[in-house]
């Protein structure tokens, strides 16, 4: 093959060999991180001569993403400064914020901190709780080597929140975390870490937001490990400005008799791409991902996600609901995995996507790849539009063309919003979803 | 007192034209029948008047107390006091039936509303609500239900007259309410119209192929349509002979509106029998 002799792509200048260590100079890591990261950083480089996986990554613009516009931060905007939609519920039982990938604030009540729970930034716990998460960071969940955005994550990580509950502990109160951008040029490599021993039981609600309009870009990773029994209850509501970029690769792995109930919220970016894998490793596991996305202007949002049957009766649940308006696009590919040990598996997929512009475009994927032959793996997309017999109905009600739009938005959302069975995320996509339609504040 | 004065009202659907000249003035407290064969024109004209964007008035006007509501969108005609009960009410996904009828009623109560302005009270409306559900025989968990979704047709019909209830417009055209409807169905909500008739002195234009809701509310006018034109008003007992009789001996009164109706359908086949 020719491209054996292929010539090294050069790295971005602010994510070069230079770049890395200089980086590495900033950090007060022991061996084991700084290990991965360099291992990760290798990987790096052969992925930018390697094209991206093509499938996976097909419909993703890449052409709007200049890495060496964005560097890593030495230090950022005050935590405090940030506001998010969930940010002010006052129901929480710790709150993380990151910023600018540099700075960062935890609090934690003392009650969960007695009940033995671990809740801080990623920087400060692989020194004070290295043992606890090595056997975990970027070894069985995200894998560095998987592609380009893996990697280049797996090497410059920056912080993140970390979750660790110990066994038979359950957590009233959920936990939030905030990962803010400052404004132009500003980066984000965050890493969210859960670790819920078996049968532990707690929620993390996570969302991202923008100061401003600048363009930002994270590059980001969600790892999540739901014990024996255990159930976690996640959400990540990614809100940025509509310039920023957003690369993520996100993994949950769930043990017998588990479960985990992921929602994903795509709101904000100019650019995204998720990839999402929810592994069911432990006989009678059970995963439920719920996904909503509301699209605007000229937004490409771009999902990927897996659902891996790797035990015996195993269930997963996949339901996206995404609203698009004008010239946004929305990409949504769907992978039901069955392996041959995987019997009686009930696996299910569905995206359900509204139209609100004729320029708008929208493509739904859903896929499967069976091995077992007792299951029952079901998937569905459908795309349609605002139907003008329903607006008409609101209308003639009284309803004014916005309002009647927002009911019905409101009312294609309902049904996923309802398994989301956690207020403030329920609360936080509503607001953000009038935001969109343009009501509101 | 209130006056809804309908002109020379021409409509047409795309380049179709369905109304041809329609002329009704309806009086607040009045009751008017309107009926006519399939395909006359009737729910056009109900759509026209409660302002369907598809449905393009071409001549003719319509006048609420002296004031011309063709230009009017249709939030601004039902925030004005007019209301559409539908033939094949529209089902909304996912919205459910109290928090879409508050929307409505404060709209409707408050016709300067602005998306995102005040609701009515809830306490003030879930009584109101739940008074109006019991009076229908609508079960009250229907206000937790998504709009119409799964609901069976005399359901479906019922919504419409609760929904009307509390919206307590001026002008209220119903649309075949009774069909689909039970027996016991047709009594409530009968009794349903005649009250708000009564009380709040709405006018009322019933379109129906049977006598039966118009056993409860005598109508004081009958109009007959046939091919996009009211072509015989009278009094309640036209109502009864066209129930009884059909409509041959309408036809055979207006042999030319009747002969260019059939024309017309048999020169667009695809459009003859579609509602
Ligand atoms: N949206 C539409 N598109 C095409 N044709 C239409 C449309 N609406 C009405 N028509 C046509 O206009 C004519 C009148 O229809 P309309 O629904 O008003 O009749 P109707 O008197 O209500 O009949 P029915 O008693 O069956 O309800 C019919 O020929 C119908 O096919
Ligand atoms: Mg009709």
């Amino acid at each position: 093959m020719k491209s054996a002799l292929t010539t090294a792509v050069a790295a971005p200048t602010t994510f070069d060999a230079e770049a890395f260590e200089r980086f590495l100079e900033t950090r007060t890591e022991p061996d084991w991180v700084t290990q991965r990261r360099r291992e990760a950083f290798a990987e790096y480089l052969t992925h930018l001569s390697v094209p991206d996986p093509a499938e996976e990554y097909r419909r993703v613009e890449l052409r709007f993403l200049r890495p060496e516009k964005f560097a890593i931060a030495e230090t950022g905007a005050d935590p405090q400064s940030f506001a998010g939609g969930m940010r002010d519920d006052q129901g929480f039982g710790g709150r993380a914020v990151h910023a600018d990938g540099a700075s960062a604030h935890v609090e934690l009540s003392d009650e969960l901190k007695e009940a033995g729970a671990v809740f801080g930034c990623l920087t400060d716990l692989v020194n004070t709780h290295g043992d606890l998460l090595e056997p975990y960071l970027m070894t069985k969940g995200v894998d560095a080597g998987a592609d380009r955005f893996a990697a280049w994550h797996g090497a410059f990580w920056t912080g993140g929140t970390v979750l660790y509950v110990p066994r038979n502990v359950t957590l009233e109160k959920p936990l939030h975390s905030l990962i803010g951008l400052s404004g132009e040029g500003c980066c984000d490599l965050s890493h969210t870490l859960v670790i819920l021993e078996d049968g532990a039981n707690a929620a993390l609600l996570e969302e991202t937001t923008s100061q401003g309009d600048g363009a930002g870009l994270h590059v980001g990773a969600v790892e999540l490990f739901v014990g024996d029994g255990a159930n976690l209850r996640y959400a990540q509501l990614q809100n940025w400005n509509t310039n920023t970029l957003h690369f993520a690769h996100q993994c949950g792995r769930v043990g017998r008799d588990g479960l985990l109930q992921w929602t994903v919220g795509g709101l904000g970016s100019k650019l995204a791409h998720v990839h999402q894998d929810v592994h069911l490793d432990g006989r009678g596991a059970r995963g439920e991902v719920n996904g909503v996305t509301f699209s605007t202007g000229r937004q490409n949002l771009s999902y990927y996600t897996q659902q891996s049957h790797n035990a015996p009766d195993t269930d997963s649940d996949l339901l996206y609901k995404t609203v698009l308006r004008d010239k946004s696009k929305v990409v949504w590919r769907g992978m039901i995995k069955v392996e041959e040990v995987a019997q009686r598996t009930d696996g299910y997929q569905r995206c359900d996507s509204l139209m609100l512009s004729d320029e708008a475009r929208s493509d739904s994927i859903p896929g499967l790849e069976i091995e077992a032959d007792d299951v029952r793996c079901t998937h569905g997309a459908t795309t349609g539009r605002v139907d003008e017999e329903q607006l008409f109905y609101c209308r003639s009600r009284g309803l004014m063309e916005s309002e009647a739009m927002h009911m019905i938005v409101a009312g294609f959302f309902e049904k996923v919003l309802d398994r989301v069975n956690v207020e403030p995320v329920r609360a936080a996509l509503a607001a953000a979803t009038e935001r969109k339609l343009g009501i509101g504040d | 007192m209130s006056t809804l004065q309908i002109t020379d009202l021409h409509v047409s659907v795309g380049d179709t034209p369905i109304l041809r000249g329609v002329n009704l003035t309806l009086n607040s407290s009045e009751v008017h029948a309107l009926m006519g064969p399939n395909g006359s024109g009737k729910s056009t004209l109900a759509y026209a008047l409660a302002g369907h964007p598809g449905y393009t008035v071409t001549q003719g006007s319509v006048q609420l107390d002296g004031e011309e509501i063709i230009e009017l969108e249709a939030d601004q005609r039902a925030r004005k006091g007019l209301y559409l009960a539908f033939q094949y009410p529209v089902t909304i996904p996912g919205v459910k039936v109290a928090d879409f009828l508050r929307h409505a009623v404060s709209n409707v109560r408050n016709p300067d509303r602005k998306e995102g302005g005040d609701l009515i009270s809830m306490r003030e409306y879930r009584r109101e609500l739940y008074e109006r559900m019991d009076e229908l025989s609508v079960d009250r968990a229907f206000a937790r239900r998504y709009l119409n979704e799964g609901f069976s047709g005399g359901e479906k019909k019922r919504m419409e007259i609760l929904q009307m209830a509390m919206l307590r417009p001026r002008f209220a055209f119903l649309d075949e309410t009774d069909s689909g409807l039970d027996t016991d169905a047709v009594n409530v909500v009968s009794e349903g119209v005649a009250k708000l008739a009564e009380e709040q002195k709405m006018g009322v234009l019933i379109i129906t192929h049977h006598d039966r809701l118009l056993h409860y509310n005598t109508p004081d006018h009958t109009h007959v349509m046939l091919g996009g034109k009211i072509v015989e008003s009278g009094g309640a007992e036209l109502a009864a002979e066209l129930y009884t009789d059909g409509y041959a001996g309408v036809r055979d009164r207006h042999p030319e509106v009747a002969a260019e109706a059939d024309a017309r359908k048999a020169a667009e086949p695809e459009l003859a029998g579609v509602a």
